[in-house]
Parts: C-alpha cells; sequence; structure tokens
C-alpha cells in the first residue's frame, strides 16, 4: 500500500462534513472520525516493523526541476507523532460534535480541522524537506482559519492574524534554512540531508542554517520570545486549542528539532541554542501560568512551559535526555489535550473560565473533576502518572548535565523552579475550580456535560495512569522506535520506571510538590508582587509594531505615488538612463571599430529633415497642427530610410500606416483642446530636457555601439529555407506568415482587440465640438468639397486594384497582407472622408468588427487546419500548379493566413477610423445599441 | 553613416522622451509616436546597413538580415493600433474629465 493513501484519506475527509451535514451533528461527526481513523488503522499496520526501526517511503514525483517529490516516509518518529494526530485527533473531534452550539456552522469547523489534520500528517510524514515546508505553511493557514473560527470576535481575528504572522514569519526563515540545506546537502530528500550531517555542520553558513531553522521550530513551537502569541490563539474554539494548542501544532517545531536531529544536531552551537532558549521558556511559562486567572491562560502558559521543557532536553542532547524528550511528546499531549477539553467543558457548563468565579464543582461535576485530577495530576509530574516519569527523566539529566560549563549549577536550579511552579499552577487550577468555596453570587446549576463529551477526555486521562502504571508495555516499544529514527544507533537502553532508589532528582521531586503547596498558599502575596513589575501586553506591542509597519509603508508610498503620472514616468526613465548608461559605461569604446560606411548627400538630406522634424515637433508641441505635421516629416523621412537601407517592405507599411495615424491624429485634433494653457515651470522644463537629452544620447551611444559591431545573425536559416521550406523568395514576408506565423497570429489578435476596445470606448461619448478654430473663424458648413468626391471616387479601383496587386505578390516581391490591408483601408477612409459617413455606409454596408474577427478565424482556421493533416500548428504547405491562362502558379496556405492578416488589418483600422470620425455625425455609437448588437453592427 | 543614423535614432528618442514627460495627452501621443519611430528604427538597425540589398531571394548577391525586417513590419502595425487606442482613451478622458492632462485633473505642472 503506497504511504500517499494516509494524508490522502485526511485531505478526503475534509469534504466529508460537508457531504454528511445534513444527517445531523452526530452522524456527521461520526462520519468525519472514519477517514483520520483509516488513516491510523493503515499506520498501525506496520507497526511490527516500525518497532524494529524500519523506514517505509514511498514517492512519487513531482516537481523535479526543483527537487520537490511528494515523497512520504513512516519511521518511529513519524508513528509516534502520527498516534497523536489522528488518536487524539479523533477523539477531539468527537468532543468537538458536543462542544459547538446547534447552530454553529459544524461543516466548516470539521472541514478546517481534518485539513489541519492533514497538514500536520503531511508534516510529519514528508520525505522530502520542501515538501515537509509546504505542509508546514499549510498549518499556519490552516490554524489561522480554526482560532480565526467565530471571526464575529475581534480578540479571535487578531488571534488569528497574529499567529499567521508570527508563524508565517517563521515559515518564511525555515524556508530560507531549507533552500540552503537543499543547497549545501544536494537534494531535499529527507534521507539525503539527514545523512549529510558532516556536510552541513562543516559548511560555513551552518550558523545560519540553523538560526534560520530555529527561528521556524521557535515560532512555531512558541519558544520564548516568540510565545506571545499563543496566548492570544486562546480565543479559539476549545477543541482548536485542545487540538492545535496542546498536542500537534506547537509540537510542529518540536517534531523538527527532532527530525533534523541527524543532520545539524551534536554541535555545542545546537546544544547551547536549544537549552538556553528551552530553558528560559520553561520557567517564563512557568511563572505565568502561575499568575493567570483565565483557564485556558494558564494552560497556555503551561503550554509554553512544557515545550521549553522539550526543547531544554533535545538541547542536553545525551541519548538518555532525547529519549526523555519523546516520551515527554506524548505524555504532555494526553493529559494536555484532556486539560483543555476539561476547560471546554467547564466553560461550555458554567459560562466563564475566569478561575476567580469558579469553584466548588467537585460535588456538581464529578466526572469532570476526575478526569481533570488524573490528568492535572499527570502535568504536574505526581506519581503515579507518565508525567512523573519524564520529568524524572528530565531532572536526572539535567543535574548532570555540564552543557552550561561553570554555570551549569543553574540549569537544575532553573528547572526546579520551573517544576515547582508547575505543581503549583496545576494545584491552582484543580483547587481553584473543583474545591475552593465560590465567592460569585450568581447560582451554579452546573453539572456534568453528555457523556460523549467527557468520554474523550477521560480516556485519555486513564491512558495517562496507565502509562505510569505499565511504562515498560504501553510507552517503550513507541518511544524506542521514535529515538531509532532520531539518533539512530545511539538510542540507549533505557528502563522507564516510577522507582529509581533514593536520589536526588526523586528529591528535587518531592520538594517540588512541597514548593508547589507553599506557593499556592503565597498566591495572592507572589500575584501583588508580579502586578508591581510593568505590565507588557504581547498583544499590544504587536498591533503597535503592526500600525508602526503599515504606516511606514503608507508613507513610503505617498513618496513615491504622489498620483502625477508625469513623475512616475520620469522616475522610470531616470532609473532606465541608470541602467543603460551603466552598460555603457562598462564597455572600454564605444566604437567597435567596424568600418564605417560613407554618407552621401541624399542621406544627409533626409537625416537632416528628420532631426528638424523631430525637434520641430517637439518644441512646437502647443501649437498642435504644426507639431503633427513636423511629426508626419518625420514618420516619411523614416519610410524613405527603410527604401534607402534595402527595406521595401517597411517603406511600404510605414508609408501606409502614416497615412492612416496622420487621418487619426488629424481627427483626435478635433476632439481635443486646440491649444493647451501654458502652466510649466521653467525647472520642469529644464528637468524634462536633462531627461530626454541624456536618454537621446544613451540611445544614440548604443545604437551606434551595436552599428560598428559584427553581430551574430541567425538570418541564413531564414535565407536558406524561404524557397524550399516556405514557397516564397520575399523572406520577411515568409517569415510573417510561414516560419514566425505564430507570432503573427498574436500580433493580428492585439490589432483585433485595439480595434474592439476603441469601439467600445466610443460608446456614450460627451462630445466637445468646436465651432470653429482659435482666430474665432467658424467651420465651413460646406463638408464634402467636389474635387474630393470626385477624385477619390476615381481613386477607388485603382487603389484596391494596387492593393490586390500588392497581396498577391507579397510571397515573392515586397508586399503581402498588412501593406495590401492598410492600403485598401486608406483607400475606402478615402470614401468615408470625401462623401462622408451616411454615403458611404449607405453603399457599403460592412460591419467592420465582422471582418476583423472574419480575418482572424481565418488565420486561426489556416493554422488548426494543420493539425488536420497531423502537423503541429500552422505549418505550411504549398504547391505549384498549371492554371490556364495564368500558367504555373504557386499556391500555399500561407496564402490563407495571409489573407486572414489582410482582413484583419482592414477590418481594425477601418473599424478604429471610420467610428471615430461617425462621432461628429447622428450614428454616434450608442450605449443602448452597443449592448444589443455591438459585436454584430459595427458601424451604426 | 552609422553616425549618422544612430544620432537621427539619439535625436528621435530624445525629442519623443520630451514629448512623452508633457502633461498633455495630445503632446503625449505624438511622443510616443516619436519614440516609436526612434525604436523601429533601431531595431531595424540590428541587422545592420545594408545597401541594395532586399531580402528577397535571386534580388541579390548578399541580402540584408530580413529578421528584424519582419518583427519591425509588425511592430509598425501594432504601433498604429496602440496609438489609435490611446487616441481613443485621449478623446474620451477628455470628454470624462473636461480636461486633456494626463492625470485627468487641471493642475499646475511646474509643481510635484
Amino acid at each position: 500500500m503506497s504511504l500517499l493513501w494516509i494524508p490522502l484519506l485526511t485531505l478526503t475527509g475534509t469534504l466529508v462534513p460537508f457531504l454528511t451535514a445534513s444527517l445531523g451533528r452526530k452522524p456527521s461527526t461520526l462520519a468525519t472520525m472514519v477517514a483520520p481513523l483509516i488513516a491510523l488503522f493503515l499506520i498501525l499496520t506496520h507497526l511490527p516493523a516500525l518497532f524494529d526501526g524500519t523506514v517505509i517511503t514511498s514517492s512519487l514525483e513531482w516537481f523535479p526541476q526543483i527537487g520537490l517529490d511528494l515523497a512520504f516516509r513512516l519511521d518511529g518518529l513519524t508513528l509516534l507523532f502520527a498516534l497523536l494526530i489522528l488518536g487524539i485527533g479523533s477523539l477531539i473531534l468527537f468532543y468537538a460534535g458536543y462542544y459547538l452550539s446547534a447552530k454553529e456552522n459544524d461543516r466548516r469547523f470539521f472541514a478546517f480541522m481534518m485539513l489541519f489534520m492533514t497538514a500536520m500528517i503531511g508534516i510529519v510524514m514528508a520525505d522530502n524537506l520542501l515538501l515537509m515546508w509546504l505542509f508546514w505553511e499549510l498549518t499556519s493557514l490552516s490554524s489561522f482559519l480554526l482560532i480565526g473560527f467565530w471571526g464575529h470576535r475581534s480578540d479571535a481575528r487578531r488571534g488569528a492574524r497574529m499567529s499567521l504572522a508570527v508563524t508565517g514569519a517563521g515559515g518564511l526563515a525555515l524556508l530560507a534554512g531549507i533552500l540552503m540545506i537543499g543547497d549545501i546537502a544536494g537534494s531535499f530528500a529527507m534521507e539525503t540531508v539527514l545523512s549529510s550531517g558532516e556536510l552541513l555542520r562543516q559548511s560555513e553558513y551552518y550558523p545560519l542554517i540553523l538560526t534560520l531553522v530555529l527561528l521556524g521550530a521557535f515560532t512555531k513551537s512558541a519558544q520564548f520570545p516568540f510565545h506571545f502569541w499563543l496566548p492570544h490563539a486562546m480565543a479559539a474554539p476549545t477543541p482548536v486549542s485542545a487540538y492545535l494548542h496542546s498536542s500537534t501544532m506547537v509540537k510542529a517545531g518540536i517534531f523538527l528539532l527532532a527530525r533534523l536531529n541527524p543532520a545539524l544536531g551534536d554541535t555545542s552551537l545546537w546544544a547551547i541554542s536549544l537549552a538556553v532558549f528551552g530553558l528560559a521558556t520553561l520557567t517564563y511559562g512557568a511563572w505565568f501560568a502561575f499568575l493567570q486567572r483565565d483557564l485556558k491562560g494558564i494552560l497556555a502558559f503551561s503550554t509554553i512551559s512544557h515545550l521549553g521543557l522539550v526543547v531544554l532536553l533535545l538541547g542536553l542532547s545525551t541519548p538518555l535526555a532525547i529519549v526523555a524528550a519523546l516520551f515527554h511528546i506524548l505524555n504532555h499531549a494526553l493529559f494536555k489535550a484532556t486539560l483543555f477539553m476539561s476547560a471546554g467543558i467547564i466553560d461550555h457548563e458554567t459560562g466563564t473560565r475566569d478561575i476567580r468565579r469558579l469553584g466548588g464543582l467537585l460535588a456538581l461535576m464529578p466526572f469532570t473533576a476526575t478526569l481533570t485530577l488524573l490528568s492535572g495530576a499527570a502535568m504536574a509530574g505526581i506519581p503515579p502518572f507518565n508525567g512523573f516519569l519524564s520529568k524524572e527523566m528530565l531532572l536526572t539529566e539535567v543535574v548532570s548535565t555540564e552543557i552550561f560549563g561553570g554555570l551549569s549549577l543553574l540549569a537544575p536550579l532553573l528547572v526546579l523552579i520551573g517544576a515547582t511552579l508547575s505543581v503549583a499552577y496545576t494545584l491552582r487550577l484543580v483547587h481553584g475550580v473543583f474545591f475552593a468555596t465560590r465567592t460569585a453570587r450568581e447560582p451554579v446549576q452546573a453539572h456534568d456535560p453528555p457523556k460523549g463529551m467527557y468520554l474523550p477526555g477521560l480516556s485519555l486521562a486513564v491512558l495517562c495512569l496507565l502509562i505510569g502504571l505499565f511504562p515498560m508495555t504501553l510507552a517503550a516499544p513507541l518511544i524506542n522506535s521514535a529515538s531509532l529514527a532520531v539518533q539512530g544507533a545511539s538510542t540507549p537502553s533505557f528502563y522507564f520506571a516510577l522507582w529509581h532508589g533514593l536520589n536526588l532528582p526523586l528529591l528535587m521531586s518531592l520538594l517540588a510538590i512541597g514548593g508547589g503547596v507553599l506557593l499556592l498558599m503565597h498566591h495572592p502575596r507572589l500575584n501583588t508582587l508580579a502586578a508591581l513589575l510593568p505590565a507588557k501586553d504581547a498583544k499590544e506591542s504587536f498591533e503597535r509594531a503592526i500600525i508602526r509597519l503599515t504606516k511606514a509603508a503608507y508613507w513610503l508610498t505617498l513618496r513615491l505615488e504622489n498620483g502625477s503620472l508625469q513623475r512616475y514616468q520620469a522616475l522610470l526613465l531616470l532609473s532606465a538612463i541608470v541602467m543603460t548608461g551603466l552598460g555603457l559605461s562598462q564597455m572600454e569604446l564605444l566604437s567597435g571599430g567596424k568600418r564605417l560606411q560613407s554618407v552621401d548627400s541624399l542621406v544627409l538630406l533626409v537625416a537632416f529633415v528628420m532631426i528638424f522634424g523631430a525637434i520641430g515637433s517637439a518644441l512646437a508641441h502647443r501649437w498642435r497642427l504644426v507639431s503633427l505635421l513636423m511629426l508626419s516629416t518625420v514618420g516619411l523621412a523614416v519610410s524613405l530610410t527603410f527604401v534607402r537601407f534595402s527595406a521595401p517592405d517597411l517603406a511600404l507599411t510605414q508609408l501606409s500606416v502614416e497615412v492612416a495615424s496622420m487621418i487619426l491624429l488629424i481627427l483626435a485634433l478635433f476632439f481635443l483642446p486646440q491649444r493647451p494653457p501654458r502652466w510649466v515651470s521653467r525647472r520642469r522644463i529644464a528637468r524634462d530636457l536633462l531627461l530626454a537629452s541624456a536618454f537621446g544620447l544613451l540611445i544614440a551611444g548604443l545604437n551606434f555601439a551595436v552599428l560598428t559591431r559584427d553581430t551574430l545573425s541567425i538570418a541564413d536559416y531564414f535565407l536558406d529555407q524561404s524557397v524550399p521550406g516556405g514557397g516564397g523568395s520575399n523572406v520577411v514576408n515568409v517569415i510573417l506568415v510561414d516560419f514566425r506565423g505564430f507570432d503573427t497570429f498574436g500580433e493580428i489578435t492585439v490589432l483585433a482587440l485595439a480595434g474592439l476596445g476603441t469601439y467600445k470606448l466610443l460608446n456614450r461619448l460627451r462630445l466637445f465640438k468646436p465651432s470653429g478654430n482659435l482666430e474665432g473663424i467658424r467651420w465651413s458648413s460646406h463638408r464634402y468639397p467636389l474635387i474630393f468626391e470626385v477624385i477619390a471616387q476615381f481613386i477607388l479601383p485603382l487603389a484596391l486594384l494596387v492593393s490586390a496587386y500588392i497581396f498577391l505578390r507579397g510571397h515573392n516581391e515586397p508586399g503581402g497582407g498588412f501593406i495590401a490591408g492598410l492600403i485598401t483601408a486608406v483607400a475606402l477612409l478615402l470614401q468615408y472622408m470625401a462623401r462622408g459617413y451616411e454615403w458611404t455606409n449607405e453603399r457599403l454596408p460592412v460591419s467592420y468588427p465582422i471582418v476583423a474577427v472574419i480575418g482572424l478565424l481565418t488565420a486561426l482556421a489556416t493554422g488548426l487546419g494543420s493539425w488536420v493533416f497531423g502537423y503541429p500548428f500552422l505549418t505550411s504547405a504549398f504547391d505549384y500548379f498549371d492554371i490556364p491562362l495564368i500558367g504555373k502558379t504557386e499556391l500555399a496556405t500561407a496564402l490563407l493566413f495571409d489573407i486572414g492578416v489582410y482582413l484583419t488589418v482592414v477590418g481594425a483600422t477601418l473599424m478604429i477610423l471610420v467610428n471615430l470620425g461617425s462621432v461628429t455625425t447622428a450614428h454616434r455609437p450608442k450605449l443602448k445599441e452597443s449592448l444589443q448588437n455591438a459585436p454584430q453592427e459595427g458601424n451604426k | 553613416m552609422e553616425l549618422l543614423f544612430s544620432l537621427v535614432t539619439g535625436v528621435l528618442s530624445g525629442s519623443g522622451i520630451y514629448l512623452l514627460l508633457r502633461g498633455r495627452t495630445f503632446s503625449v501621443i505624438v511622443g510616443l509616436t516619436l519614440l516609436s519611430y526612434a525604436v523601429n528604427l533601431f531595431l531595424f538597425s540590428m541587422g545592420g546597413l545594408h545597401t541594395d540589398a532586399a531580402a528577397v531571394i535571386g534580388a541579390s548577391e548578399s541580402p540584408a538580415d530580413p529578421l528584424p525586417q519582419a518583427l519591425v513590419l509588425t511592430a509598425i502595425v501594432i504601433g498604429f493600433a496602440m496609438t489609435a487606442f490611446m487616441v481613443i482613451l485621449a478623446i474620451r478622458a477628455r470628454a470624462e474629465f473636461g480636461n486633456d492632462h494626463v492625470d485627468g485633473k487641471q493642475g499646475d505642472e511646474g509643481v510635484n
């Protein structure tokens, strides 16, 4: 059986609540539990092999390019965590079925829980570091959803956001660390990473990697100083806290440390960092747990403290310490999940979690009291419960450690303080809830919840006791196999037992219990003492930091973006200038040394015209018509330049485009103010002149640098293949319709889209129609001069003939669809200009958008046609035919494609120009029309 | 020749940029057209400057590089489409905002 099934099962489980919600709460809950239970069963079938230390893997290729595989593994460590995730998870799902009130959206809740379960299972089963990281992020996201489940409450939203921010930031750090690990180990596969410990430890980047990985682990496992999100995550529904914040998510960081122990562990840096942070967290958490008033607050800080304990044990790094760490992971999960469930029950039944308002519940809720007492005893480390066993082991290890050198005595001392506080806060919780006399006035109506709600907790509590009594039977094989996965051959033979004889650890345990009782008696006094210390609310500092960050971002944005397009333009140009300048400055010599060609007088003249026109149109920009005329001389000179330098196709295209765009721009002048106001400061002009000349200089330099160097060209391929491969001797046209036909197809699509876009923009246009020119002379009312009418009519057939000629010869001589299309468009446009829109439209009732679309479809069909014959898209075919009267003629599918190009160009060009022209007439497009029949009736 | 050619592209793009930085839509469109002339010439020249060497098989001994020509040909047509779109956008903006400033609001263009 493939291991892939296990995460797949839990993932499928996210759908179950939705499918079964209609059956009611109870069946839906039970159905949701099916998937995790099957997954658990599947894992348990491997039990004998896992106990022997076998590693089971299965892998599927996913993204081999980045080394990301869907690889899963099952070993002792995975087994330990999977039992917690699936086993405790199922119990908590069952519990949640009772916990949620009837009107709450249980579908969403269960789906989120299953999603989270999938993520956790993914982390512990991943056999690939990148995959593990993906699941790691998924736990952050799904826990965000779960903590914020009661989204109407602001503390839930804030808590969710805070936990996402902290664990998400840690996740990013972890990703960086993982990428570096993968880089050094050469692979992300777990096996490779775990066996390249030597390589990693000797790498110069080891401290950095370790820092990044620890950032990820410590944020996730709420280690001091990143612990602050956990108490705020208590805003989550209690089943979430019982699941995420006791047994699973917060253990993910610890899991990571255990998993990577073979790769990163066994250095003094590792040991010291873990031990210091673990020790700090252990005492800090215990102290604050003692001061909390909220039941869940006590448990949250106690969790922080116990997580610190495990990290400390991992840091001590002796074989027995690691065994103790693994054992405590199990024990803590069992008793803390139970305690959270109990807190949920108490909250559920009494309506409060404030320890000062509770009391005397022992008689009212005997079952809840039992399970709380059992698991509380385990948390406090009182024999004969499981918590006692792992704490004894910790004390033994910590007494003999020399990790802090001369300060080593500090470790047992701090641990003793932590253990004492742990006893104290447990006693406080149990005493405050069940034994103390109630001080609050409200009448008590609490009673034990339905069986289904306390049974999951009770079973776990009993398990705590059983593990304490029979550790060698119940826990030792599991812990042994987990230890094999973490420390391999150095796994010691260990013996869990309640009685190790009279020794120092036992004495310390007794001290802790006695001290705990003493502390509890002096709780009010200690509380006052704590109140003297400056209170620091993590939430407020966090929110303040977030607000500061937002403000800074806002400030920066405002600096860069003040809403002026001109400013953005200038900034963009400036960066372009700097980049190009940097590039050019790295060249030794601007000139590449190629022999320069001589200049003749004609070229000089044309160049002069261009320079004159360009500068002129810039200087005269306030006299718009003059500026436009200058521009048109430049355009014509450009087409002459193309003629001179052997590009007849370009010259023809430029010429016809020039005509069309001049008509367009003159039309535009009609709709725009004739003269802009003069409001420009000298400074602005100076700045723009500077930018423009710098840019021009760089372009000139760049162009010169290229022109004076020999370039590598792929021209030969096209020149050789044009006739045999494309069946045409005009190489430019063959490239357009054949070699690079797909590009051309994209380009005519853009053309058609631009046309359609302008068509939309012209709908419901408010018009500014000037009645005369600037001097106040009114426009002539005689719109269509007779001579123009006659000439236009006379020219039309000729122009169409030329267009057809240019089109047909295009494959072999300069010409082709683009040019022919433009000529046709201009010829037709002439009619509109000479006779007006109405007259022409009567005689030429063509919808240009349709023409453009037909053109596109023709081109597309030509391309698809080659598929029919089993060739790739747009493969061209051609042959020579003998046609009577005409002679030997070549027919190519490329010609069909060119027809598509032709039609698109005609359609798009006329769509733009005719519509713009028609805006002034009664036939201007209106919104109503456009909604109903815009695509069909382009010209109405 | 090469020097003159690069001088022309330089002047064209410089003038285009100056116009592009103006505050009125029409100047921007003219500037963009100028700039596209310059860019087309620049791209075209990547194949080198050849005289009497049209890229038609059989027309000359050593034809010019046809690839930049094909690229520039489509660039010219698309440039036209884009200019057209800009023009209509400018007209529309003027109709909506009542002025032809690029930001859509009449402002003191000397200050920012």
